[in-house]
């Protein structure tokens, strides 16, 4: 064990819009696209939420979960292509928020979806050198695609923060290793200044998701010398319900290892919290002794991946849990037109 | 605005150890023991009940993009009563002692360009 999750905390804003809804205003089929993303419905901020206020949400549930005393934390990164300042940081405005400040090294990262796994890393190697004692790790987003880009099926928001700390007695889980795999690939971006993303069509699929995803789960089950079905769960990131499943299926695991970490279908794209919020929904029901694989991905383009095992701690500390699904099931519609006023999208149309 | 961020970002309020009353926002003195009071930190929960509610149809300058939203006075477990928005909530689920805890939201923004201020709003506590 490098280092372990002493706590972790999820949240997902309670706002919804329904494929169906977004299809019918821009005259698409909305079968088509609800079987062809596999996304039912995705959460949408509140007008009053940005990416600040759901990190303090997860990190403020993070911290219940743990126990520990906020002034413990010695650094607190914040992964995120949705930072509501170009200039000042989330990570200074949470650290506050959880009454961190201010002995701590505080930090935003940046790696489209993946900055929120680059954080759980940067942590473990902080509290495993004796650096600090204990490191929280966030991602978090709000993320917008162009009215009537395929994006906008999917593109929601989410947090999702980790505790991680060195002492193995305090872990619920242990992050056994890490690898990751990154090139330079000219997939996704978006330009400063820009209001919304653009995309390399033919780069998206194949040589960027499929192949960091690929890549980084295998390099890391070579590594540890473990194989598909000595996992109980894998949670992969999930751009769309349709990615994750065929590239769970691509490296030999069953959709069955798959569900409890996809939420996706329900949820749409958290971007930076896709993939830690997948790994919350698993560690919300593991039961000890259970492995998990995570492995994300961010455009541009890279995958972390991890191998995690939980500990007979997990289901003691369960009591302080706030389960991701009591986000995920309590949920009000909107319609397009009120979407458009939460996601401020107004004065780029 | 800014001295105020740990009362505004996560509730700190004070207790006097000598009349065991709480304050929120923080105090320096104690009105009640005067001289003998003794102020110290204290960290409200943030969870309460609403003492009272309305709901702002026409609001103040800066909110126009958030009406029609409650504005209510909470009581603190703590005693202390607080005036802010409830959020994620249709007044209709709202009544006099109705559970609510702290959430952390954007409470304004100077323009497009200016600094964001955050603080505290209350959610239904169910
Ligand atoms: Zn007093």
């Amino acid at each position: 064990m490098i280092a372990g999750i002493i706590g972790y905390g999820a949240y997902v804003p309670r706002y919804r819009i329904k494929a169906e809804e977004i299809a019918a205003v821009w005259g698409e089929e909305p079968d088509r696209i609800i079987s062809g993303l596999n996304i039912k419905e995705k959460s949408v901020p509140a007008t009053d939420e940005d990416t600040v206020t759901l990190a303090v949400e997860a990190a403020r549930n993070a911290l219940k979960h743990s126990g520990i005393d906020p002034k413990e934390i010695g650094a607190l990164y914040v992964g995120s292509e949705s930072h509501p300042y170009a200039v000042k940081p989330t990570a200074s405005i949470v650290a506050e928020a959880i009454g961190a400040t201010p002995n701590l090294t505080a930090a935003d990262l940046e790696f489209a979806c993946k900055a929120g796994t680059a954080a759980i890393q940067m942590c473990m190697g902080l509290v495993a050198s004796g650096m600090v004692k204990y490191g929280m790790a966030i991602g978090a987003d709000t993320s917008q695609g162009r009215p009537g880009d395929a994006l906008e099926y999917s593109a929601s928001a989410g947090a999702a923060a980790y505790i991680i700390g060195k002492k193995k007695e305090e872990a619920i889980a242990e992050i056994i290793d890490t690898y990751s795999f990154t090139t330079d690939t000219p997939d996704f971006w978006r330009r400063e200044g820009a209001d919304f993303p653009q995309h390399g069509g033919r780069f998206t699929g194949e040589p960027a998701y499929f192949k960091h995803v690929i890549s980084a789960s295998k390099g890391m089950m070579e590594k540890t010398k473990m194989k598909p079905e000595e996992f109980d769960y894998a949670v992969f990131h999930q751009p769309n319900g349709k990615f994750p499943l065929q590239a769970g299926k691509m490296l030999g695991f069953s959709s069955k290892q798959l569900e409890r970490g996809l939420l996706t279908p329900i949820i749409g794209n958290t971007y930076s919290a896709a993939s830690p919020l997948g790994l919350a929904n698993v560690l919300d029901e593991a039961k000890p002794n259970k492995k998990i694989l995570l492995t994300s991905f961010g455009s541009g383009a890279g995958s972390d991946s991890f191998v995690i095992r939980t500990t007979d701690l997990i289901d003691k500390k369960r009591k302080g849990i706030t389960p991701l699904m009591d986000y995920v099931n309590d949920k009000q519609y909107l319609s397009y037109g009120l979407y458009v006023k939460h996601r401020r999208k107004l004065k780029s149309m | 605005m800014w001295r105020r961020i740990p009362e505004r970002y996560r509730m700190a309020g004070s207790l006097c150890e000598n009349c065991r009353q709480n304050f929120f926002p923080r105090r320096t003195f104690c009105p009640i023991c005067r001289r003998k009071g003794k102020i110290v930190d204290k960290q409200m929960s943030g969870k309460g009940k609403v003492f009272a509610y309305s709901l702002v149809t026409a609001p103040p300058v800066g909110y126009e993009g958030e009406i029609p939203y409650i504005l209510a006075i909470i009581e603190l477990d703590e005693g202390p009563k607080v005036t802010a928005q409830i959020v994620d909530c249709k007044c209709d689920k709202l009544e006099i002692g109705t559970k609510v805890k702290s959430a952390f939201r954007r409470i304004t923004e100077d323009g497009d360009e200016g600094i964001i201020y955050y603080g505290f709003k209350f959610k239904l506590d169910k």
